[in-house]
């Protein structure tokens, strides 16, 4: 759940001629997040610390000129740099007092703005749309710059990004009540136009904002209507020729906000995260119709999830740095620190066990609960949108294989050829699009793999697995294959990702994992993360062991240990004979972390019961015993569970317990090895029903508490009613 | 029985004020409580601790030291003023300005003849207590810091002050200081902070026990001025010690709520020598205990939490009985709550301004148990601030509401008053008869055409009311020569009798056609503590301190056969183990037999009518009879209707419609408005 945290003020502004105008022409952030340089509508420069709500400095243009731009930080050069009536360039440092001292230049034509993005260097817009380097406009300041934009046209916004790899420069422009947005690449230099889609006639955006992220750049759009559109555009597309009809912006209604009646006029909204957007401006729904409210959006929920009113007039200014708003309103700049944790609503729901990190980065394809709880009504806009935006794509595309090259590919070439071209594919970002195609390929690759025994390209099916847009349904042979192959990592990535692997296949995974020597285990790749936290397992279970100083828990203590019923643990003789057995991990840390794979896949019981039976006693104990361990560490150590990890819960490991037991009752009583193993096992279910009786009683009286509670309060005055016998 | 709407009032903002001062007269068995606000009052531990007189207090004016000589009574406050009472007419008789800055601590000598008052100045002044004064005698040698505490050697010889940082001991002939005992400062922290004596104790023996500001209660030897022990009981401060009177035991008071008893008792069995050893513990008060007497058989603590708290001793009393038995007095023993029947008004009565409600109405009906919904919402329609330095000692709001009175001990004023919904006027009525003076009690007639009021010599003053004056009717005098002021007053529904009492325990009738004393009841051993006249005007009922019940007629001039057939069987034990005393008692003007009186903790209708329960049934059986169907009520049902639903009452009067006023103070809202307690270390925190 995001939250705005209170408030405070960075400073006061200076009445403003006009009312709509808030005074402050911008905010850039500074060195850090925690300066900003803060340029007023007309005369001064000033910079601010702004935790300690405190300035630094301040600059002053002469009476009679104004600074036309906001002013920008150069973080190569640290030096600022800001435009006075619009052609005089002037820059300067921070212990520079007098600003009319400070370097000036004059240039050839208007300047709508200097941008200077973190790690980039700092580019001039013009009025008329063109675009200049400041280095190189400063070594000939006085250098014709052409036009670029139509004579009526008129810049409304312009912001630059700074890529991996390029510096952008995104500006929109109004044209006879048409609305366009033009990318510029910068280093090579290439100039894309757009048209955004028409909302309905007479409105024009509000305010912009754009944010990059995957090689996309996401623009933001407020119409004064309510309607936030969202508009994504690949970075890579090629340059448009020259005449050529700007091609219409896809665009998706991310949010309809609540306006009540009369349009927004003055209103910002700004992207905060991939989930988030702060508007300003807007209504409350359940607040009648007084606008001035800082609200953050829930866009993939459409929720409400933080609202502060704000005092005084609202000027539809809004600026974010690193977790702090700063939204002027009425006669003071206020600074509103906010957090937006990353939120679903599983997890609001408590379905969700685990954030895992990867959930973020792509989308998840595959049908599953959670997907059906909250990810259609995202899917439904976005995939129409991809429809409509393919065939423009598909032009755009560079002229690497096709899907169906591919596809035949696999079927001859070489194991090399085959990887590398299914690598290029992938890497292509339009995953959406290419779903039906991956299952194909995935088909493909096994089939051949299973025709061919000297065929396998292990990397090539692992990261099509990582797609996700894979399940087992749609390639039922994958996973035997990998076993077959012996690729357990491709196994954990499958049980991993997989949402729909029969209880059969994982019970045959199980057995192969627990037949598996440890020796084998050891060598094994896997997942690194699921190694490290068997590794945090065993090494607290340790640490521990050497800080109790050879003191063993109570609980263990009091049980005769039957040290000979362990049988697998090799070269831990010294540990065993401080440790009673069942605090030494039975089995190696790979094989574990296989292990933990199969322990959290889905299953029903029914299903899964007559599979365990084909397990072999040898292999249940040692199953037992590990389950055991873990059901140890997390119970007894009060081991935290990481959420870092993929890591069994406790719940799992009781269940995969119980169905142990159910499976191989009776194999195991008649197993005198297994005689230790069950009582411990009794023994910790006697501990948790006293736990649950004792909890139980506990209940009984808290319940009666609540119930005394419930006395009536008896105001100042009442009227009653009595009756003497 | 029968259904009653009772208002349920909460909205009397009663608040106590913190007990600051406590003396113990042994022959009277009457202990003095002096309050933060500056009144007196004077509870007789002889007669179920009923509070019998209350002395008001002044704005200025605070009691930081009390002290019996004799019947009189003595104060000193920090104003700088020794002050002795007037107990007869319940007001200072005079104050002394002692020239020697404020007053922390006042002693009387065993003989009574000399009185000795410790100074912010650092002098110790001696006063000759005289007939009907006190006269300054001598300074003792001036000490440099301020004398706190003061305690005489019983011989009348010696004295020792608790100072700062040390104990001082006086010759009383010469004047001289001829020992000085220093007292070790607090431990940490404390060590920069002068350790003040709050109090001392000087024994016949020579020892000299004192406690102090750092948590100590020590014992010294006099002779060679050398502790003897220590005894460290606590973080906070020790305030008070008392000693009892045989001197085998002394109590210490501290700022946790705790008072500490020490016992002078060999510690071992064969051993001869005795030593002071801490024994018990007893913790009654939530706040600081600032006030301490150790009478023969109890311990009598007060404090800022406001409580008088009786603890008796086990070992001095007889075990489960009510002797034994804990009391905490927290409420007045008189009625600062006056009702007009007719109006439907409330006055309440603070030290410092009067309030006038109008309660709420509800036209709705409902079933036993229920709350109805409010028409009207009760209103405050008056707050009259009194004029002038001195307290508020007694108010009164006629029948009808048109009137209202109140007295301080230097005047009283008269109110006409005009409250109807939308016009609310007050008016002083300017001309007083000079003869309303020196007013402890004040009632009007019930057709409010009279005021009475309780004067000095035990008189009432009747003053005729009208529209145009008031002007004085009659001076009612009795003559047994009782000087006490008379607490209760009682007219009479037909207005031809006035019931008066006095704390000599005397009931007089007057008959007010004939302005004369009609007849007094026999005195009773017991002070009576609400009065009460028949409709008819044929017998007066009257409620002791005892919890005895007795109805007098008028007419025979003897008990009445229900008196008489009440004393035979007695009364039931329950309700003489009531430790409250009955503070309103009225005929139900519809029904005569039925008697409504009340405690803080129940109210009661006594139905003349039916049986009187005996010793084995149950008194408290209104939930018995609730649950059984209505025809086999009467075999179980007896005459004391006892309703506990309401508690920590301040008033129940019936009004004229049928409906029951109850006035509750919740104990949680006093409370909250105390100050903060000091921290303690809880177990487990």
């Amino acid at each position: 759940m995001a939250t705005l945290c209170e408030g405070y003020t960075l400073c006061g502004l200076t009445p403003a001629q006009n009312r709509l105008c808030s005074g402050i022409r911008g905010i850039v952030e500074e060195r850090d997040s925690d300066h900003v340089i803060v340029t007023d509508s007309t005369r001064s420069v000033t910079l601010f610390k702004v935790s300690d709500q405190k300035p630094l400095g301040s600059w002053m243009v002469k009476q009679g000129q104004t600074l036309t731009c906001s002013a920008v930080y150069n973080t190569k050069t640290k030096e600022y740099i800001a435009v006075s009536d619009n052609k005089v360039i002037r820059i300067w440092k921070e212990d520079d007092v007098v600003l009319d001292k400070a370097f000036k230049a004059t240039v050839s034509a208007d300047v709508w703005v200097v941008h200077s993005a973190h790690g980039g260097d700092p580019v001039v817009l013009f009025q008329r749309g063109a675009l200049r380097l400041l280095d190189s406009l400063l070594s000939a300041p006085q250098q014709p710059v052409e036009d670029v934009l139509a004579p009526d046209e008129a810049i409304r916004w312009s912001t630059s990004i700074v890529t991996e790899t390029q510096q952008l420069l995104l500006f929109t422009s109004e044209l006879k009540g048409e609305h366009f947005l033009y990318l510029h690449r910068l280093n090579p230099n290439s100039l894309q136009r757009y048209r955004l889609e028409r909302e309905e006639p007479g409105l024009s955006p509000l305010r912009f904002s754009a944010s990059y992220k995957n090689k996309h750049v996401c623009l933001l759009y407020l119409y004064p209507n309510g309607h936030v559109y969202r508009s994504s555009i690949s970075v890579r597309g090629p340059a448009a020729e020259e005449g050529a009809e700007a091609p219409r912006l896809p665009r998706s209604l991310l949010l309809a906000l609540p306006v009540g009646e009369e349009l927004l006029e003055v209103a910002s909204a700004i992207i905060l995260d991939d989930a988030h957007v702060a508007v300003v401006g807007a209504p409350h729904p359940s607040a009648g119709p007084g606008k001035d409210f800082l609200c953050i959006w829930n866009t993939n929920f459409q929720t409400l999830q933080a609202a502060k009113e704000m005092a005084g007039k609202i000027y539809g200014q809004l600026w974010s740095f690193s977790n702090k708003l700063f939204a002027p309103h009425g006669n003071t700049l206020s600074v509103i620190p906010f957090e937006c944790p990353k939120s679903s609503l599983a997890s609001a729901l408590g379905k969700l066990k685990q954030a895992k990190t990867e959930d973020s980065k792509l989308p998840v394809l595959v049908p599953s609960w959670n997907n059906i709880l909250h990810g259609d009504k995202l899917q439904h806009p976005k995939t129409m949108e991809t429809r409509k935006t393919r065939t423009q794509r598909r032009t755009q595309s560079t002229p690497s294989l096709t899907t169906d090259q591919v596809l035949e590919l696999i079927k001859t070439a070489p194991a090399e050829e085959v990887q590398r071209e299914v690598e290029e594919l992938l890497s292509r970002q339009d995953l959406q699009d290419l779903q039906p195609s991956l299952g194909q390929i995935a088909v493909t690759l096994v089939s051949r793999s299973l025709a061919e025994p000297t065929f396998y390209c292990p990397d090539s099916l692992a990261q099509l697995v990582r797609t996700r847009c894979l399940c087992h349904s749609v390639c039922p042979d994958l996973l035997p294959l990998a076993l077959e192959k012996k690729d357990y990592f491709l196994c954990q990535l499958c049980l991993q990702f997989f949402p729909d692997i029969p209880e059969a296949v994982t019970c045959a995974c199980l057995k192969t994992f627990i037949g598996l020597p440890d020796v084998d285990a050891e060598k094994l790749n896997l997942e690194p993360e699921s190694v490290s936290f068997m590794e945090t397992i065993i090494s607290t279970q340790q640490g521990q062991a050497g800080l109790q100083n050879g003191f063993s828990p109570t609980t263990c203590a009091n049980e005769p240990s039957d040290a000979s019923s362990v049988q697998q643990t090799k070269g831990r003789t010294e540990e065993r004979a401080r440790n009673p057995p069942e605090q030494i991990c039975p089995i190696g840390v790979h094989k574990a972390a296989l292990i933990n794979e199969v322990l959290q896949t889905a299953y029903s019981d029914n299903f899964l019961l007559p599979h365990l039976k084909g397990l072999s006693s040898q292999h249940v104990i040692l199953f037992l015993q590990y389950l055991q361990f873990l059901y140890l560490q997390y119970s007894q150590n009060a081991f935290p569970q990481k959420h870092s990890f993929r890591s069994p819960s406790l719940d799992q490991v009781m269940d995969w317990v119980c169905l142990l037991l159910d499976a191989h009752f009776t194999v195991l009583v008649m197993t005198p090895e297994a005689k230790g193993l069950l009582l411990k096992l009794q023994h910790f279910v006697k501990s948790q029903v006293k736990l649950f009786y004792e909890l139980g009683k506990i209940e009984g009286s808290l319940q009666e508490l609540k119930k005394t509670k419930l006395k009536e309060d008896v105001g100042q005055y009442s009227i009653e009613v009595i009756e003497l016998f | 029985m029968g259904e009653f709407k009772v208002h349920r009032v909460r909205f009397f903002d009663y608040m106590p004020s913190a007990i600051r001062a406590l003396a113990w007269c042994r022959h009277t068995q009457r202990v003095a409580v002096g309050r933060a606000d500056g009144s007196v009052e004077i509870f007789n531990f002889s007669d179920n601790y009923f509070q019998e007189k209350v002395i008001p207090g002044r704005d200025g004016r605070t009691v930081e030291a009390l002290c019996w000589a004799g019947p009189r009574l003595f104060s000193a406050g920090l104003d700088g003023e020794i002050t002795e009472y007037d107990l007869e007419n319940l007001r200072p008789r005079y104050s002394l300005e002692a020239y020697g800055g404020p007053v922390w601590t006042i002693s009387c000598n065993s003989q009574e003849t000399l009185l000795s008052a410790g100074f912010e100045d650092g002098t110790v002044k001696l006063f000759e207590i005289l007939e009907g004064k006190v006269q300054f005698q001598r300074n003792l040698d001036r000490q440099k810091g301020r004398i706190v505490s003061l305690s005489w050697h019983p011989s009348g010889s010696q004295m020792a002050a608790g100072m700062m940082d040390m104990i001082r001991v006086f010759d009383a002939q010469t004047g001289h200081a001829t020992h000085r005992l220093l007292v070790e400062r607090g431990a940490g922290a404390s060590k920069s902070q002068e350790v003040v004596v709050w109090s001392v104790v000087f024994l016949s023996n020579g020892t000299i026990i004192s406690g102090d500001s750092a948590g100590k209660v020590q014992v010294w030897d006099s002779f060679t001025g050398t502790l003897l022990r220590t005894h460290l009981v606590t973080k906070w401060d020790v305030l008070v010690l008392s000693v009892s009177p045989d001197e085998s035991s002394v109590i210490a008071g501290t700022s946790e709520g705790t008072v500490i008893q020490f016992q002078f008792v060999s510690s071992t069995v064969e051993q001869q020598e005795q030593q002071w050893v801490r024994t018990r513990t007893f913790k009654n008060h939530s706040h600081d205990v600032r006030a301490l007497v150790h009478t023969d058989t109890a311990v009598v603590s007060g404090g800022v939490d406001t409580q008088l708290v009786v603890r008796p001793l086990l070992d001095k009393v007889e075990k489960n009985t009510q002797e034994s038995a804990l009391r905490k007095i927290i409420f007045p023993h008189r009625n600062l709550v006056s009702c007009a029947k007719k109006a439907g008004l409330l006055l309440f009565q603070f030290p410092d301004h009067l309030e006038v409600w109008r309660l709420g109405d509800s036209d709705g009906k409902g079933k036993a148990g229920d709350s109805l919904p409010l028409k009207r919402k009760p209103e405050k329609m008056i707050q009259l601030n009194r004029k002038g330095q001195d307290h508020i000692c007694c108010s009164a709001l006629s029948p009808c509401g048109g009137w209202l009175a109140y007295s301080t001990v230097s005047a009283v004023r008269l109110y006409r008053l005009q409250l109807n919904t939308n016009n609310i006027s007050i008016n002083k009525v300017s001309k007083l008869p000079k003869e309303l003076q020196s007013v402890h009690q004040l009632c009007f007639s019930c057709d409010s055409s009279k005021l009475f009021a309780s004067s000095s010599l035990s008189s009432v003053v009747v003053v005729g009311l009208s529209q145009l004056e008031c002007k004085h009717l009659e001076t009612l005098k009795h003559k047994s020569g009782s000087r006490q002021p008379v607490h209760l007053l009682c007219p009479s529904e037909d207005g031809k009798w006035l019931v008066t009492s006095n704390t000599d325990r005397e009931v007089h009738v007057f008959n007010l056609h004939k302005m004369k004393l009609h007849c007094s009841v026999p005195v009773y051993g017991s002070c009576p503590t609400a009065v009460s006249v028949h409709p008819s005007g044929s017998s007066l009922v009257c409620v002791h301190a005892d919890q005895q019940i007795l109805e007098f007629s008028l007419k025979q001039k003897e008990y009445t056969e229900w008196s008489r057939t009440l004393q035979r069987l007695g009364l039931h034990p329950l309700w003489l183990q009531r430790d409250t005393p009955i503070t309103t008692v009225t005929y139900d003007p519809r029904n005569p037999a039925h008697l409504a009186l009340h405690d803080a903790f129940m109210f009661c209708i006594i139905d003349q009518t039916l049986p009187l329960p005996e010793a084995k049934t149950n008194l408290y059986n209104q939930q018995v009879l609730r649950s059984l169907p209505q025809d086999q009520r009467s075999r179980v049902s007896h005459a004391f209707k006892i309703c506990k639903n309401f508690q920590n009452l301040l008033g129940v009067d019936l009004l004229e419609d049928h409906s029951l006023v109850v006035v509750e103070r919740p104990l949680q809202d006093i409370l909250t408005r105390l100050p903060a307690p000091v921290r303690c270390k809880k177990f487990a925190t």
